[in-house]
């Protein structure tokens, strides 16, 4: 692999080069590569810049806040903070299942948010790379100038995430950041009037994520051997599952694979996460490394997300999704798939099954029950996992008998990706890069290898960042006694 | 043609949320990019201002020493600056932090969490410094508009950028103002 090229020797001695910010990426990394004198690549790092505390901070809130506080943490996928802190409070006020409407009011705004966030991220984020080119200049990769050259792709893209953030709209009364989930439950049935709303465009949707994967299928296959082998590495896999093997994103069994497609573990109850995983600390970023404990540190790193969902499932419960799955995983060759731009393949897939989904709850007479929720027996602690577009998320949250949070943990989705994207940019910058003079469009190559994971760096920064640099000591007139000075390379100085 | 309206865009401390109620202007991306031109934005791939910018929209508080310099190139380049949802206002869910002690936070982050290996607190000279407390863009920059809410509509972003294009002083009717 390429692990040799995460730390160099004599940093000292190299050249470096930043692309900071990351772009078209939702929140805030840097990328830092370390050259020699004959532009060979010693080192290549993503680093997760900002931190915000989310853990400590949440602390003495009561629980009943946690969903529409914690979804702040992404205003791109705030709907997976909020049902994952939601079945997390779910379990504190002693609650295992919900009613029927309220569930599937649940699954019917996780698959919108799936539609919106897959879209935008395929669309607005990822198509200028792949439709105009990874070199192509600078000034032209947006949405933009996709919509100027490709207007009905790019058109269709805009409204297929329009269609989802109606779908959270009408369920939680804002398209961000709304008010759905409560322990329990849920605090809104559906009306007649807003199921027939949603119903209207359902059909026209299913056929635009039609059209976006056979659109990724055409652009992966028209340049399949540098497609495949861009980014490539190989993984273990790990995500939610039904209990009977098929694709699941709200509720399952935990389940891993390794890189030959052989099971590590399998219907594993999440709630015992704390002796699956654990989550290591680097001092070069502020996003942790997690790994299964029992592979070690070095070998039990795992992708999560769309590829790992697509890879790990015995099937996909729709009939247009299973048909793409059956067809995307003929390219593995009877294992999984494991190049990195494959992501965008498996995402389209996802999407397709959300339309077909929403298209099944929408006919299911459960859906506008007005049963919305259950009581039960307070518990001191709860556990929420669910799979957010981009992987496995989890919530934890200790709560004492004043209903305050003591104590919580979140490990989001991209946080399990962090070893794969440094794994995938060292590839590429050992294959495409080493030994080149760089350019802007090879550093985008860089950039496109991260945005194959579709990283949230927002989410990634739910912790804390680093010491103040001068810490200053006054008395109580305000007189300056002392002064301690951090420099950048970390040595201290009065 | 009039000249097109220049527009750069960042998210320093949030969570990428005004950006995507401004995404959330759906079809009406066409009609916007008519009248105007993205310059630095995380939605394209400009790092940083080229010249002067016509108007420039800021996501997100203060919270290390990164976003201040971000923040004032902003202000450095946009001839109008926006401090758009509640957090580039008033610095929002993130100033939860401000009572508790910087050094607590990254201990229960990165010391004493559920399932830490290897603890210690990230410090490589890549990372940015952190500040004590997570503020608000008005206390280092002059802002010329806000535009409130969490995050605010897309038909407020979307009124107050048709006002700026028209040339005229955008005025928000009363029913488009919410602060949730």
């Amino acid at each position: 692999m390429y692990d040799h090229l995460e730390t160099a020797e004599n940093p000292e001695n190299l050249k470096r080069v930043v692309i900071d910010p990351v772009t078209r990426v939702e929140g805030h990394g840097k990328v830092t590569l370390l050259l020699d004198d004959d532009d060979h690549v010693r080192q290549a790092r993503l680093h997760i810049v900002e931190f915000r505390g989310f853990e400590r901070f949440i602390q003495g809130r009561p629980y009943w806040e946690l969903p529409v506080l914690v979804q702040r943490l992404c205003g791109i996928c705030p709907v997976s903070h909020h049902l994952a802190a939601a079945k997390a409070i779910d379990q504190v006020v002693g609650v295992d299942r919900l009613t029927p409407a309220a569930e599937k009011l649940r699954r019917l705004m996780h698959f919108g948010q799936f539609l919106q966030s897959h879209a935008l991220h395929f669309f607005h984020l990822a198509t200028p790379d792949l439709l105009l080119g990874f070199d192509s200049p600078a000034g032209r990769r947006n949405i933009f100038e996709v919509l100027k050259e490709y207007p009905d792709v790019g058109l269709e893209g805009v409204r297929m995430r329009k269609y989802g953030q109606e779908v959270i709209r009408v369920i939680s009364g804002k398209r961000i950041h709304g008010s759905a989930a409560v322990p329990g439950g849920m605090n809104k049935a559906l009306t007649c009037e807003e199921r027939d709303f949603l119903r209207q465009d359902i059909d026209q949707v299913l056929g635009w994520c039609r059209n976006a994967l056979a659109l990724i299928r055409r652009i992966y296959l028209a340049n399949r051997e540098h497609h495949e082998r861009f980014g490539l590495i190989h993984s273990n896999f790990m995500g939610l599952i039904r209990d009977d093997g098929a694709f699941e994103i709200y509720h399952g069994g935990l389940r891993a694979k390794d890189a030959s497609g052989r099971t590590i573990f399998d219907k594993l109850d999440y709630r015992g996460y704390t002796g699956i995983l654990r989550e290591e600390v680097r001092s070069w970023s502020y996003m942790k490394f997690p790994y299964i404990e029992a592979l070690g540190k070095e070998n039990g790193w795992y992708r999560v997300g769309p590829l790992a969902r697509i890879n790990n499932c015995d099937f996909i419960p729709t009939p247009l999704a299973e048909e793409a799955r059956q067809d995307f995983l003929a390219q593995g060759a009877g294992g999984p798939v494991h190049g990195s731009l494959a992501f965008h393949w498996a995402r389209m897939i996802e999407t397709l099954h959300c339309a077909e989904s929403i298209r099944e709850l929408l006919d299911d007479p459960e859906l506008l029950g007005t049963d919305l929720v259950v009581h039960g027996e307070r518990r001191p602690e709860g556990i929420g996992v669910i799979e957010a577009p981009r992987g496995t998320l989890f919530h934890h949250y200790q709560v004492d008998e004043n209903d305050l949070v003591t104590r919580a943990n979140l490990i989001v989705s991209t946080t399990q990706n962090n070893q794969a994207m440094n794994e995938s940019i060292r590839q590429v910058a050992a294959e495409y890069l080493d030994g080149q003079t760089i350019t802007e469009g090879l550093l985008n190559h860089i950039e496109v290898a991260i945005r194959a994971y579709d990283p949230c760096l927002s989410c990634a920064t739910h912790a804390l960042g680093r010491m103040p640099l001068v810490v200053e000591l006054t008395n109580a007139g305000g007189r300056m006694l002392d002064r301690l000075h951090r420099r950048a390379d970390g040595t201290v100085s009065r | 043609m009039a000249e097109k309206l220049t527009i750069a865009t960042t998210s320093l401390a949030g969570c990428f949320g005004c950006h995507m109620s401004f995404l959330d202007i759906d079809e009406r991306i066409l009609a916007l990019a008519e009248v105007a031109r993205f310059d630095r934005s995380p939605l394209t791939d400009i790092k940083h201002c080229r010249d002067r910018v016509d108007l420039g929209l800021v996501e997100g508080g203060v919270c290390n020493a990164e976003n201040v310099h971000t923040l004032r190139e902003f202000r450095r380049h946009c001839r109008i600056l926006v401090a758009v949802g509640a957090c580039a206002i008033n610095g929002g869910l993130p100033t939860l932090r401000n009572p508790i002690a910087l050094e607590e936070c990254l201990q229960e982050a990165y010391r004493d969490g559920i399932g830490v290996e290897n603890p210690q607190i990230p410090d490589d000279v890549e990372l940015p410094l952190l500040l004590d407390k997570v503020h608000p863009i008005h206390e280092v920059v002059r802002v010329d508009y806000s535009l409130p809410g969490c995050p605010p509509s897309a038909d407020v972003i979307w009124a107050f950028l048709s006002d700026l294009a028209a040339g005229g002083e955008p005025s928000l009717p009363r029913e488009l103002i919410h602060y949730d």
